[in-house]
């Protein structure tokens, strides 16, 4: 239950603007903008100026300055939510922004949820019903797919990871537990070097986790995505509409794309690095040949394949070269020039490459909502995945994890301290408890089940 | 049957049965003022120990340092009728040392029986209730089996294991209570009737045997603590002064599990014959065997039942299987080879309500005036059941003065957590209460008890005014004494120096406040007193309380920013008569189980598994909209 704590978002929208705006509100609002600014002309602390004032400075990440800054300071109660709120008003970018978000988040915010400023407002009586309805709507739109939503959030790698971390923390909770509530009959003699070298372990683990939710790496990456078809199947102009604008050349004499574009196009919040590649089609142009070759290349290491087929002509040896390619690969089928006279239906694509065929045009944009949807369910469901490693995609998700964290390293710090056995499980059941709000698991009696399947307990 | 009815005379309150949840729950009520009258099957079996002969525990002995602490008997009690003492856990941190007590079974049933009998406002009268009257869904009187009728405003059950009580061993079962004392069969249709839904547990013991035929020196003998720690807080302990007698420790081995599992189908557990669910705490050596398979060998305690009597408790061996098998089984336990059993394992089956029925206070939620508590609300042990015995004898009494019920949070006690845990989580099992429950637990020390709720037990006027004068003059001398320790400055001067260096510890390099030095792990409060010369002679329970505080005081003062929290959702209260149907968009789920359970405020909400926190922001809305 959190509505009393301190929440922060970018409450501008999430496109290259050239101003961004971090919102703060809760009663460490103020005490956590100090953290991380300096003003410019002197000193003066955040929690010394007056209510509703402007102030210029940079924000600063320890010793590096990320960016400069105005701040708005607007104490409670005459504030949008009542609460203390400040107002982080930034120029770098995106990715500038989400830095210092999450710079906010580590100085003790937490990631707000969807229309929870505007919630806040309501419950302290800031608002009324008619000004709350488009977030109680909200609230309630949450709540009704909440089920569908938690199991959607994760792909299938990210929970097993989660997974295997956490049971491991409530393992070694439980033994010390079954220890504490029967010392006579279990021994924590020796667990303490045990108990160590797991905790380093997870730590390790969460650690990876951490460093590949890092924007940029995510950014660079992506889920490798290969655009595949035979010339002029309308591969570029997908790859147009994916992007928004145009980048790829695009005319209608086969063979134009001659070399691999890449693109990082974002999907349903899903990062997808496109590969837009030369048509696959027996060829002896020598430029063209080594466009096709690449595409091959690229199809072999791809995470994902999009094949795109040309509706309006009939499948010939060049589409037969895809479909063998794809057979083994994770890949959807785009029945493309819906808009033309359709030489082929979607049940002989489907009895034919065995895998979900959409029908587009990618010229008119249509069709192109049903293909996002099963990009995004493939995602979540673990159907498709980066190879090997797995990586965070979500703030709030990252924010559990850095706490999982922080915990853990407050066990080893016990250890080191050489406190007594009890004090360990605090920390490490929260770790656990935060382990389990990226995974949408409570904590419930899993403890005490635990304690009772794994060890003998009891008179 | 109207006709043959006679009325008696009426009382504020009748308790239903004697066991430990009824003692504390009648003296708190008589103690309160009120009239109050309990009936127990059996005036032998007031207070009684059927099964295990120790009191306290991990966590349990929380619970009695609790009772204590609000001005209940069941810690001053055990204080009085101990033939050994031990705290557990004291190689780890403060919050889990917890105080256990063996009893002599025999004086402590006595010495409480005493107690009840003598008590002012109390009478206790030997009958089965039958019937609970209830006109208006209001309590207004109960029926004992010989047709007499009590009136009263408020009746609190308390009948433990006795409901359709059934004792199983083998294929021999029989329709008694524990210890073959009478079961009460007719309680349960009544309840049924009132609309309460009622649950079927089980739980078991193990044999008793006669002393003369253990061979002692194969086993290892368990001695008490040299320095006896009561219970009480009011207890002097140099009252405590005694001989204490030993437990010894055994192990079973390949051959006890090869009999126990060659004879598995003739336990009752499992061919089917007992239906009631069983505690995963208490399992019986049948259970241990078959779910533990790989280990090679269970721990036995034995422990004598009283200094009045040879028979030895078994723990660790609680079974159903038949009488022959016991035998075989004890007998292949080495110091057991020549065993005689004077009474039999034996599991045990009774009737118990679903408790998610009750509100925090212990009434139920549907009837005015009717209180649950111990192990008909489904928990186990005896600990748990005083500890809810007190506390619907408190509100029992409030009600009737038209007060406020006096309702602990998980953040104030054990006590909390157990009541918060039943009225709130399904339990189909008995609830045990254990640490790891205790979120908070590193405030829910059992050396603070007193801090935590004495004052409370004053307010609600169990604590006489001296006791209450003790404890503010214990607050001040803590509160003063950790000022001057954090206020007191040392410098690096030779004798500071070669003190720390004595113990191992860093050197100083610029000073330091005393409190800083305590919480090193090397040093304590008792040997800076070397370097500490201004320091004035404190009670022990003052400088106990100082020295903890201090030394945790960085993991102390994390769980009481979780308390912080925890409170200000506790406080949102939810309206008694709120129709979660109305409320948009909760999950089918969730709107079930606060139809069910209806929580008193949106902390308790957030506890019911299968209620998200989105379902919590839907109803705080709702709530904030209406």
């Amino acid at each position: 239950m959190r509505n009393h704590d301190t929440i922060a978002a970018i409450a501008t929208g999430t496109t290259n603007a050239g101003i961004s705006i971090i919102r703060i509100s809760g009663a460490d609002a103020i005490a956590i903008a100090d953290k991380i600014f300096v003003s410019k002309k002197n000193q003066k602390k955040l929690s010394d100026v007056k209510s509703h004032t402007l102030h210029y400075g940079t924000i600063m990440d320890g010793e590096s300055m990320l960016d400069e800054a105005l701040i708005s300071v607007m104490k409670a109660p005459n504030t949008y939510t009542t609460e203390d709120v400040v107002e982080i008003n930034c120029h770098g970018g995106i990715i500038v922004t989400k830095k210092i978000l999450e710079l906010v988040l580590i100085n003790g915010a937490r990631i707000a949820e969807p229309g929870e400023f505007t919630k806040r407002a309501f419950l302290n009586g800031r608002i009324d019903l008619s000004q709350a309805e488009a977030v109680i709507d909200l609230i309630h739109a949450t709540n009704e797919q909440a089920v569908k939503n938690s199991v959607r959030q994760l792909n299938g790698n990210l929970c097993k990871k989660i997974k295997e971390i956490r049971d491991s923390v409530l393992r070694d909770t439980a033994f010390i537990e079954a220890a504490l509530d029967d010392p006579e009959h279990i021994s924590l003699d020796g667990f303490t070097d045990t108990l160590k070298e797991h905790t380093e372990k997870n730590l390790k683990e969460i650690s990876i986790l951490l460093k590949n939710a890092e924007d940029g790496k995510i950014i660079k990456e992506g889920i490798r995505t290969v655009i595949l078809g035979k010339p002029n199947a309308g591969k570029s102009t997908l790859m147009n509409v994916l992007v928004g604008e145009e980048r790829a050349i695009v005319t209608d004499i086969p063979g134009t794309t001659r070399d691999t574009l890449e693109e990082l196009i974002q999907l349903k919040g899903i990062v997808l690095r496109i590969i837009d590649t030369a048509g696959i089609r027996h060829t002896q142009d020598t430029v063209e040949k080594i466009g096709v070759e690449r595409a091959k290349t690229e199809a072999e290491g791809a995470d994902f394949v999009i094949y795109v087929a040309d509706a309006s002509r009939e499948l010939d040896e060049n589409d037969e070269a895809v479909i063998s390619m794809i057979q083994e690969k994770k890949a959807v089928v785009l029945l493309n020039k819906s808009d033309l006279s359709m030489k082929i239906t979607k049940e002989e694509l489907e009895n034919k490459t065995g895998k979900q065929v959409f029908v587009i045009s990618a010229k008119e944009e249509t069709g192109m909502d049903a293909f996002a949807e099963a990009v995004e369910a493939m995602f979540y469901s673990g159907l498709i995945d980066k190879k090997e490693e797995v990586f965070i995609t979500n703030l709030r998700h990252k924010e559990a994890l850095l706490e999982a964290k922080i915990s853990l390293e407050k066990v080893l710090e016990s250890l080191a301290f050489d406190m007594p056995e009890d004090f360990y499980s605090i920390d490490l059941m929260n770790a656990y408890q935060m382990l389990g709000e990226i995974i949408g698991e409570a904590v419930d009696e899993d403890l005490v089940d635990t304690i009772f399947k794994e060890f003998c307990m009891g008179k | 049957m109207d006709n043959k009815l006679y009325y008696y005379e009426s009382y504020d309150v009748a308790i239903i049965g004697a066991g430990h949840a009824g003692c504390e729950a009648a003296l708190a009520c008589a103690r309160l003022g009120l009239n109050t009258i309990m009936f127990t099957v059996s005036m032998d079996s007031i207070a009684l120990m059927p099964c295990n002969p120790n009191i306290g525990g991990t966590s349990k002995g929380h619970l009695v340092r609790e009772i204590d602490a609000l001005g209940g008997e069941m810690g001053k009690n055990i204080d009085r009728t101990y033939i050994q003492s031990k705290m557990l856990n004291v190689s780890k941190g403060p919050a889990v040392h917890s105080l256990r007590a063996q009893a002599d079974k025999q004086s402590y049933s006595q010495s409480m029986r005493k107690i009840v009998e003598n008590q002012p406002n109390l009478c206790v009268k030997q009958g089965e209730i039958c019937e609970i009257l209830v006109e208006n869904s209001c309590v207004t009187g109960v029926r004992t089996y010989s047709n007499a009728v009590y009136p009263c405003k408020a009746a609190i059950i308390c009948t433990g294991t006795y409901l359709k009580a059934r004792c199983i061993y083998g294929d021999v079962s029989h329709y008694t209570g524990p210890n073959g004392l009478p079961a009460a069969n007719h309680l349960t249709d009544c309840l049924k009737k009132l609309g309460i839904e009622i649950y079927r547990f089980k739980t078991g013991t193990p044999a008793r045997i006669d002393k003369r035929s253990i061979d002692f020196s194969k086993m290892e003998e368990q001695f008490g603590d040299e320095k006896v720690v009561p219970f009480s807080f009011e207890t002097d302990r140099n009252s405590l002064n005694k001989e204490q007698v030993s437990c010894w420790l055994t192990y079973t081995n390949e051959t006890t599990h090869d009999i126990i599992r060659s004879n598995i189908d003739r336990s009752p557990l499992y061919s089917g014959a007992i239906e009631g669910t069983g505690p995963r705490y208490c399992p019986s050596i049948e259970d241990k065997v078959m779910k533990f398979p790989d280990k090679e060998r269970h721990q036995v305690f034995i422990e004598p039942e009283g200094n009045y009597t040879n028979e030895m408790y078994i723990s660790g061996m609680s079974s159903s299987l038949p009488e022959d098998v016991q035998y075989q089984m004890y007998r292949s336990v080495p110091g057991l080879e020549n065993a005689k059993i004077v009474r039999n394992a034996y599991a045990i089956e009774y009737d118990c309500i679903n408790p998610m029925q009750l509100k925090p206070s212990l009434e139920f939620k549907t009837i005015s005036g009717l209180f649950s508590a111990g192990q008909m609300n489904g928990s186990s042990g005896y600990e748990e059941a005083a500890a809810q015995g007190i506390m619907a004898g408190i509100n029992a009494a409030r009600k009737l003065k038209g007060q406020e019920p006096i309702v602990l949070d998980r953040s104030q006690a054990y006590i909390g957590v157990l009541i918060d845990d039943l009225v709130t989580k399904e339990t189909h099992e008995p609830y045990r209460m254990m640490t790891s429950r205790a979120e908070y637990r590193l405030l829910l020390r059992q050396d603070n008890a007193d801090l935590r709720l004495t004052k409370i037990g004053y307010e609600v006027g169990l604590i006489s005014e001296e006791r209450y004068n003790h404890l503010i003059k214990k607050e001040r001398l803590i509160f003063e004494e950790t000022e001057r320790l954090k206020n007191k400055m040392v410098g690096g001067n030779a004798k500071v120096q070669e003190f720390l260096s004595a113990h191992e510890s860093t050197p100083l390099k610029t000073a330091v406040s005393m409190a800083d030095l305590l919480m090193r792990p090397e040093l304590n409060y008792e040997l800076l007193a070397e370097i500490d010369p201004e320091r004035e002679k404190l009670p022990d329970e003052v400088t106990e309380q100082v020295e903890i505080e201090l030394k945790y005081s960085g993991y102390i003062e994390r769980q009481q920013r979780q308390v912080e929290q925890f409170k200000k959702t506790e406080s949102r209260r939810i309206p008694a008569d709120l129709d979660y149907d109305e409320v948009p968009s909760l999950r089918i789920e969730a709107r079930q189980k606060l139809k069910k359970i209806r929580p008193e405020n949106i902390g308790q909400a957030s506890r019911i598994s299968g209620v998200s926190p989105a379902d919590i922001s839907v109803l705080l809305v709702y709530l904030k909209q209406n």
